[in-house]
């Protein structure tokens, strides 16, 4: 009680008389009197439609919720929306976002029926239809719209995303690469492990158990395909079995919803390629 | 500049502490001058937890948690809809293969007639309308299937991957089944 260490913020902000009321900050929001834009305009609310479940109330099954928002004092994109819920209308509300520009993958979630960030996803503008917005597709939910991502996680640990190498560089260097190689990694790297592809293939719905997934086939053929890595041949012995590779039945939802406009399926075909001649 | 700001702050926690606990403080923080000299290592206790098996963990959970809707919520789009429907009519056409030839195999022994030439006979004798009804919905899951199929012997290779291809061919092989399925149908 006594040790009070001044580097502990948490604790200095439990004492309110060393932090004077005029530097506590309060939400960022955007003030409808100080700020709106277009005063004179008519209000355009549009209603969202939110997924709700309480982990601490179990035996109620998990309900739609509305929340009107006007438009005209939000911002542009959904996780605009979602924040503005949480901040002014529903403390409650609960959801992982981070970055807000699409290069951490935690606001990934299911709006008007496709996966993907609700950071890079625009508000549609017509105020006559209704936004659902549900958590990814046939995972575990945590709360509302958090799910539970352990299983992808893991799949993702399972497949070594690292370099593997033996043999040392004849200068003791860095490992170098031509641009030709170098290349090849192009849509591969992007990827942000966000699991909006995974989540969208029925595949992986049924089968998330033993088929890895869109997602981890990409960063899988993304070490497979690095001219770097001396372990090729270990990594597509480990994919040699019927449910690793061979569940992805060319559904192709997963390129078709990839918020970074990469193409999962053509990284699972080229695995299928390589193991064919393997 | 750095020992001012440490004694500030030293002289802050005096201020903030009471003297009972002065010393106790004193004796587990830095003096300033440890601290400038470089002398003074911050410790602090982590917090740890018990190493349980956290598949285990998972599973628990799992025993409460909803699972989050799929097909009843995802946006019908061209690719798992054709998909959907490449699986259906495989099993369609399979499934009515291996129908009729197990009937052809016994008929003898029940007596049907299953022949060819009782068959056409038979499918003579229904009027116009049925006969057009009758092949087409025969007609349409085979051309379905074998463009579609054919659709994915080029995805096998690598080629015609990227979404706006699989968007134009998925709705090439819907209106060329349905063309090529009325033309078999009028035939």
């Amino acid at each position: 009680m006594a040790a009070l260490r001044s580097t502990s913020r948490l604790v200095a902000s439990s004492k309110p008389l060393f932090r004077p009321a005029i530097f506590a900050r309060g939400y960022a929001t955007v003030d409808s009197v100080a700020q709106d834009p277009n005063p004179s305009q008519t209000p355009r609310m549009k209603t969202f439609q939110v997924y709700r479940w309480n982990p601490d109330q179990p035996t109620e099954k998990p309900k739609m919720q509305s929340y009107a928002l006007d438009l005209n004092k939000t911002g542009p994109m959904m996780l605009d929306a979602l924040i503005r819920i949480k901040n002014e209308m529903d403390p409650t509300l609960t959801f992982r976002r981070s970055c807000r520009e699409g290069i951490c993958g935690s606001c990934a979630m299911n709006i008007d029926g496709v996966n993907t960030l609700a950071c890079l996803c625009r508000i549609p503008t017509d105020t006559a239809k209704d936004s659902r917005i549900y958590p990814l597709p046939h995972t575990y939910v945590v709360k509302d719209l958090v799910p539970d991502l352990t299983q992808f996680y893991k799949q993702y640990k399972s497949i070594k995303p690292y370099l593997q190498r033996d043999t040392k560089t004849e200068d003791g260097l860095e490992y170098r690469q031509s641009p030709e190689d170098r290349k090849k990694l192009d849509g591969l790297y992007e990827c942000i492990l966000c699991a909006c592809c995974s989540t969208s293939c029925p595949s992986y719905w049924w089968n998330s158990e033993e088929y890895l997934g869109p997602a981890i086939l990409l960063q899988s053929y993304r070490w497979l395909a690095d001219s770097r890595d001396e372990k090729t041949a270990e990594r597509k012995h480990a994919l040699d079995n019927s449910m690793s590779v061979y569940r992805c039945h060319t559904i192709l939802n997963c390129s078709r919803t990839c918020p970074k406009g990469l193409n999962p399926a053509r990284a699972i075909a080229e695995i299928k390629k390589m193991m064919a001649a393997h | 500049m750095i020992s001012q700001k440490v004694a500030q702050q030293s002289l802050r926690r005096l201020a903030v502490q009471p003297p009972y606990a002065m010393r106790w403080s004193l004796m587990n923080s830095a003096s300033p001058a440890a601290v400038a000299m470089g002398r003074f290592m911050q410790t602090r206790q982590t917090s740890t937890s018990k190493t349980s098996d956290p598949t285990k963990l998972l599973a628990q959970q799992r025993l409460n948690r909803p699972v989050s809707p799929h097909l009843s919520i995802y946006r019908p789009q061209i690719t798992w809809i054709g998909s959907s429907f490449h699986r259906i009519t495989g099993f369609a056409l399979s499934g009515a293969l291996y129908l009729y030839a197990t009937a052809y195999l016994v008929s003898p022994l029940l007596g049907l007639h299953l022949e060819s030439a009782s068959i056409a006979a038979a499918f003579a004798t229904l009027p116009i309308a049925a006969k057009v009804i009758l092949k087409s919905t025969m007609a349409l899951p085979f051309t379905f299937h074998c463009m579609n199929g054919v659709r994915h012997l080029v995805w096998d290779l690598g080629k015609g991957i990227t979404n706006q291809q699989v968007i134009k061919s998925g709705w090439a092989v819907v209106g060329l089944s349905v063309l090529s399925a009325l033309a078999l149908a009028f035939l």
